[in-house]
Order: structure tokens, then sequence, then C-alpha cells
């Protein structure tokens, strides 16, 4: 299956090197270091040790749940809540460049800036959300203090960042959709739901695909948000891997955070390889 | 290239009509607003006295990220060339043998009292100085709280309890609750160690030596269960999940709150935010359970330290010098008031000293009344600790179970070190 490259050696060999310094080595020498007790200066060998700590990680189990739960959450609500509004703001409505921009603008926000803003409105009593719910008489819940709550608070305000980027990805989806179709379907005497199950929703698979990767992508390895508005809790309530990975630096264990972090891209290529050729595939078949 | 980039700076100084500086030392602080004081006062006074060195102050967040920040630049050798950080087992942490500037052959280290160059040792060597005072872990009260309610300092923690339900039933919030800044959820935990070692005077040889357990030692649970009958009882404010240091501090200097467990660094905070309140507050040693064996858990100031890379040793070593007397101490009284007993010979305390310290000195005026806390007795503090006291004192976990996870957390904190036995 090996062709010939039309590009010569030389034209390959910048961008080959900065991948080889920047990526590969690094890569390589990360899988060497998650086997060594490393403090920075000396890496003393100790087998899989770092790998059995990480597995005995009390907080591990958790972690895993609520990576993937947080990764399931958002992107479902995104490939959702995405294409209903890309359907909105295609449909012609009234001022919908402003409102496609509105939609879109967080997602220029600094991740930091949106997790720090959020935890403050969502404070138990102090924040914005809870004292207007006090106004029309309801009791709010401590949206990132109750350890049922907090990562899905969490959730709905990656959504709410994020949103915008599904859907504009969905927009040049739909906008790849030709017209055509929805003339017969309506020739047809086909009703709008009717167009939006068996036109829309098919035809705009490619955007579907694009967004589900990346958004499951995005939220498996999720961290700056979760460490922005809870630090992994109450406690250990809200902790993903990344922020468990992260935890193990931050307290000097540099070798076992290396294993976790081997841990955590052999979590998402085994998440991710068999899911986007399922969803490749269905499309080569259509 | 040090001397062509000095040039070019003293040539700018001069062209900018400023002083000459000869040397420009960095300095990496925490962000505590007295922190921030002590330093100034203590640069402004030492430039005052050596036209050649001028500072540049940079400040760090606390907590696990402070600690993450010195870590790493101390490990990539991006370090300022003077830091202050955590004596004892956080000290032992950073590597100081690889990582810090010797300073055993300091002149000022000949007043600095020994059980501080202990906790700032390492293979022999002393790499640091005391900045500030020593403390005291225990229970900060509202003075005007106490006196309304015809409220007595408790010896027990049974007293204590009972204390809570008055204020509870006054209305007031009895415990101020602050787990929005993690690490003060350890408190209940970490002040109660006078009460541990009553109990078990060698628990902190065993505990070194993976002999004695928080899970199976009945007078080391005790802390995790006093948190936990403190959640069970509702004796926190209503945003205990939220609330910061800074708020934790207020509540009790203006009597929102009749109690913080806090280390007594927060009258810095009073001093700082609210000097008018700062009569209002008192303190006491967290109580055990026997009123005859009541004393004060002590924490040692952190230390400063100088890196090893610095190209700047021999002018910090000056400056260090400098802190580590008499005037050293007078200047930060001067900043932040006075807190507690200095750890350098003749340093002494002004006439009027605030409420709370005045509660505290008798402890140390008396034999026994005092243990030093965990982390200046055993190199290991397991680093999970503060999201496992914060589950206990949310009601996620039980103190038992929170005790046996703790354990866990400390052997990999000792496999890390490299101890023996574990």
């Amino acid at each position: 299956m090996t062709r010939k490259s039309p590009y010569p050696l030389w034209f390959v060999a910048p961008a080959a090197i900065i991948f080889s310094v920047l990526f590969l080595v690094p890569t390589l020498a990360s899988f060497w270091f998650s086997l060594t007790r490393w403090d920075l200066f000396n890496a003393q060998f100790i087998g899989l040790e770092n790998y059995e700590q990480f597995f005995k990680e009390p907080f591990l189990i958790k972690g895993l749940f609520n990576t993937v739960f947080f990764a399931a959450v958002t992107s479902a609500l995104k490939t959702t809540l995405g294409l209903l509004l890309a359907v909105l703001l295609t449909s012609g409505i009234f001022a919908q460049g402003f409102l496609r921009v509105l939609v879109f603008f967080p997602v220029l926000v600094s991740t930091i800036g949106v997790g720090i803003t959020f935890s403050k409105l969502m404070h138990p009593t102090k924040g914005a959300i809870n004292v207007a719910l006090a106004a029309i008489g309801i009791d709010g819940p401590g949206w990132l203090t109750d350890p049922a709550l907090a990562l899905f608070s969490v959730a709905l305000v990656d959504v709410w960042k994020g949103i915008g980027l599904a859907t504009l990805i969905y927009i040049a989806g739909l906008a790849s959709i030709s017209p055509e179709y929805y003339e017969a379907a309506r020739i047809d005497g086909a009703t709008r739901r009717q167009m939006f199950w068996r036109i829309t929703v098919p035809l705009v698979r490619p955007a579907t695909v694009t967004v589900i990767t990346l958004s499951m992508i995005g939220g498996l390895r999720s961290f700056d948000i979760i460490w922005a508005m809870t630090k992994g809790g109450p406690g250990f309530s809200s902790d993903v891997l990344a922020s468990v990975i992260y935890k193990q630096y931050q307290a000097g264990f540099y070798g076992l955070s290396t294993a976790g972090n081997v841990i955590l891209f052999l979590l998402i290529a085994g998440i991710m390889l068999p899911l986007t050729a399922r969803l490749n595939r269905k499309e080569v078949e259509q | 290239m040090k001397y062509y980039s000095a040039a070019v700076a003293s040539v700018l100084m001069t062209l900018a009509g400023a002083a000459t500086a000869d040397v420009t030392l960095t300095v990496l602080i925490d962000d505590n607003a007295d922190t921030s004081a002590t330093m100034q006062a203590l640069t402004e006074r030492y430039s005052e006295l050596h036209p050649d060195v001028s500072f540049d102050i940079e400040v760090r967040p606390g907590g696990s990220d402070g600690d993450n920040i010195v870590k790493t630049r101390l490990a990539t050798g991006e370090m300022a060339d003077i830091f202050n950080y955590n004596s004892g087992s956080l000290f032992q942490a950073l590597n100081p043998t690889k990582t810090l500037a010797d300073l055993s052959d300091l002149p000022s280290q000949a007043n600095v009292i020994d059980s501080f160059k202990s906790v700032v040792s390492a293979e022999g060597k002393v790499y640091g100085i005391p900045v500030g005072s020593a403390m005291g872990g225990g229970i900060f009260y509202n003075r005007k709280v106490y006196a309304d309610l015809g409220l007595s300092v408790p010896m027990t923690w049974a007293d204590f309890m009972a204390n809570n339900a008055k204020v509870a039933e006054a209305g007031l919030t009895p415990v101020a609750t602050t787990f929005g800044a993690t690490w003060t959820s350890q408190l209940f935990v970490l002040a109660d160690y006078f009460n541990v070692q009553i109990a078990e005077p060698d628990f902190a040889e065993r505990y070194t030596a993976n002999q004695a357990k928080y899970a199976t030692s009945p007078a080391a649970m005790r802390g995790f269960e006093h948190l936990q009958e403190v959640f069970e009882a509702g004796y926190m404010n209503a945003d205990f999940g939220a609330a910061t240091y800074d708020e934790g501090v207020a509540m009790v200097a203006n009597g929102d709150a009749a109690h913080y467990p806090m280390l007594t660094f927060a009258l810095g905070n009073i001093v700082q935010n609210m000097p008018e309140l700062l009569p209002d507050v008192g303190f006491f040693a967290q109580p055990g359970d026997d009123a005859a064996q009541n004393g004060l858990t002590v924490w040692m100031p952190g230390g400063m330290y100088i890196s090893a890379a610095s190209p700047h040793i021999e002018e910090a070593k000056g400056f260090l010098d400098f802190v580590a007397t008499v005037e050293g101490c007078d200047i930060q009284t001067a900043a932040n008031g006075f807190q507690g007993p200095y750890l350098i010979k003749g340093c002494t305390a002004p006439d009027d000293i605030p409420a709370a310290v005045a509660d505290m000195m008798p402890y140390f005026e008396t034999e026994g009344r005092t243990a030093p806390a965990l982390e200046f007795l055993s190199p290991i503090k397991g680093p999970a600790l503060e999201q496992i006291t914060v589950e206990v004192g949310s009601g996620i976990r039980s103190a038992a179970d929170a005790a046996a996870l703790y354990d866990q957390d400390v052997e990999k904190q000792a496999k890390q070190l490299g101890l023996p036995n574990w």
C-alpha cells in the first residue's frame, strides 16, 4: 500500500525534525519516565510500580468514571443542542448573523475566565444564580459544593462554552445539503418534522461525526474548566483522570503522574480509535 | 553575559536618574497580606542600609498550587534568588540538598533557636532562617460573642461542643468553615496532635517507621471524628463549601461566627485587613478529652531560603543574615504586630500584645503544654489530606474511612521519599 511521496526529503525534513523533537521524543521519554521514581533530578527505575500505585489510587475508579461521564454528557449535549441551534440559525430568523455571533462568542473566551466567572455565579449563598432563584422562592442547590451535582454543573458550563463550535460545524454541514432534497420532499408532502429526521439528520452526518469526535476527545482530556471551577472537589467528587494526574504532579510524584498520562493516552486511543473507525465506516456504507 | 546585563542595567539606571543599584535580588513570596507587609518592610530597611542592593518581589499563590510552583521552579532552575516556604515536611519535599544554598555558616545562625534549625535542615546542613514567629494551631474565638452568651474557654472537646450548641441557639454560626480554600479543612486533624501525643508519646516515631496508622490509633483518629461531629451537628456556615480563608477570618473577627479553627498566623490577616477588630479575637488550643491535659499544637514559622541556582548567593546571604537578627524581628513586629515567640535569641515582645497572643503565650510559658505538629516530627505528610478532610467535613466520607484512606496517601508519600520500611 505504500506509495511514493510526491515531496522530496528536504521538503519534509523541517516538519519531521519539529515533530520528532517536540512530540515523538517526549512521548517516548514519557514511557520511560513512567517506569521510574522521578524527582526531576534523578530517575530511579522501579518497573511497573507506578502503574500498580496508580491503579491502587482510591480516587482513580471514581476519576475514570467521571472522565467518561463528563465526556459522554458534554458530547451528547453539544451534538443535540448544536444541531438544533444550527437548524434555528440557518432558518432565516430575525438578526440571524447577530445571534450566530452570540452563540459562538463563549468559544473565544478563555476557559479559566469562564470557569472563575461561573464559580462566582454558582456560589451557594451569594452567587447570582441562587440569589435569582431565592427571589422566586426556590432554595437553590450548592451547584459546585454538592458532591452529587458538582461535576454535572461543570459539564453544563463546558457545554455553554463549547456549543458555539459544534453549532458552527453544523451550520457548515447544513449549508452543504442541497436545497433540492427539501424541495422534492415538500412536493411529496413531507412535514417539517419528517424533513428534519429523513433529510437533515442523515445528510448532516459528516458534521455529526466531526462534532462527536472533537467533543469526545475534548471531554476525555478536559481539565482546565474542572480545575478552575472545583479543583476536583468537593473532596474527590468531580475528579477526572486529568485532575488526578495533575495532583500527583503537584505533589512532586513526577514518575507517577507520567504513568497516569500514559494511561490517559491509552484510554483516549482505546475509546477514540474504534469510535472513529465505526463512525467513518458507516459514512462510507452510505 | 552577567556583567554585560549588569552594565546595561546600570547605564539604564543612570539614564533614568535613579540611584545606582548594583544588584537586584528577586524574591518569591506567598500571597498572604501579612507576608507581603513583612517583606516590604524588611527589604526597604535593608536597601536603606545597603543602597547597592535592591529587590524585586514576586507573589505566588498559597496551598498546593504554591507547592507546585516552588517545586517546579526549583527543579528547573527558574527560582527567584530568595523565597519563603514552609519548614518541616514540606521543606523536606523540596529536595533541599540539591536545590538550596547551604546557610550553615551564616553568622546569624548562632542566634537561631535549635528547634527551628532542625526543621530546615537536611543531611546535617541548615538551609533556612525563620521568618515570623512560632504559631499555635487551635481555635480562634470571638470574645464579644463569648461575653454576650456567657461562655468560657473550653478545656475539653465536650465543653467546646456545648459552647457550639449555645452559639447555634443564639442564631450565630458556631464554627466558621471555609472549604473554598481546601487547606483550611485540615486544622481539626493537624491541630489535634498535642492530644495524640499525650495518648501515644511515640506516635511520630512509629508513624515514620510504618508502624502507627491513623486508622488503627484511636487517638489519631479523633481529629477526623471531630470534623465529622461538627458537620453532623450542623455547626457550619451555610456556604462552608465555597467560603474562603479571608472570609473565615472576617467571620470570627466580626462576630458572625463564634469560632474559626486556624493557625495563629491569621492574626496577620486581621492586622492587615481589619485592625480595629483585633481586640475582639481570642484564641485557645484545640481541646482534647481531658481538661487536665490541655495543651497547644505548635507550628514552626516558614523559612526564607536561597536557591542554589541563584547568581547572587552572597548578596542574598547578606539579606538573610540581616533578617535573622533582633532588628529583623522588630521590623516584623512593626509590620504585622506581635504574633508569638520568635525563633531568634534576644527577640522580645512589645508591651501591648493582641488579646489572642496573650491567650497563647501561657502555653509557651509552661513546660509540657506545647507539642510540635506532626509535620515537624516526621518527614511524611500525605498530599491528599486536604481533600480527605473536606470529604469528612462535608459529610461525604466517615471519619474511620477517611483515616484509612489517609494512611494510603501517607504510604504513597513515604515511598516517594524512599524511606526505609515502606
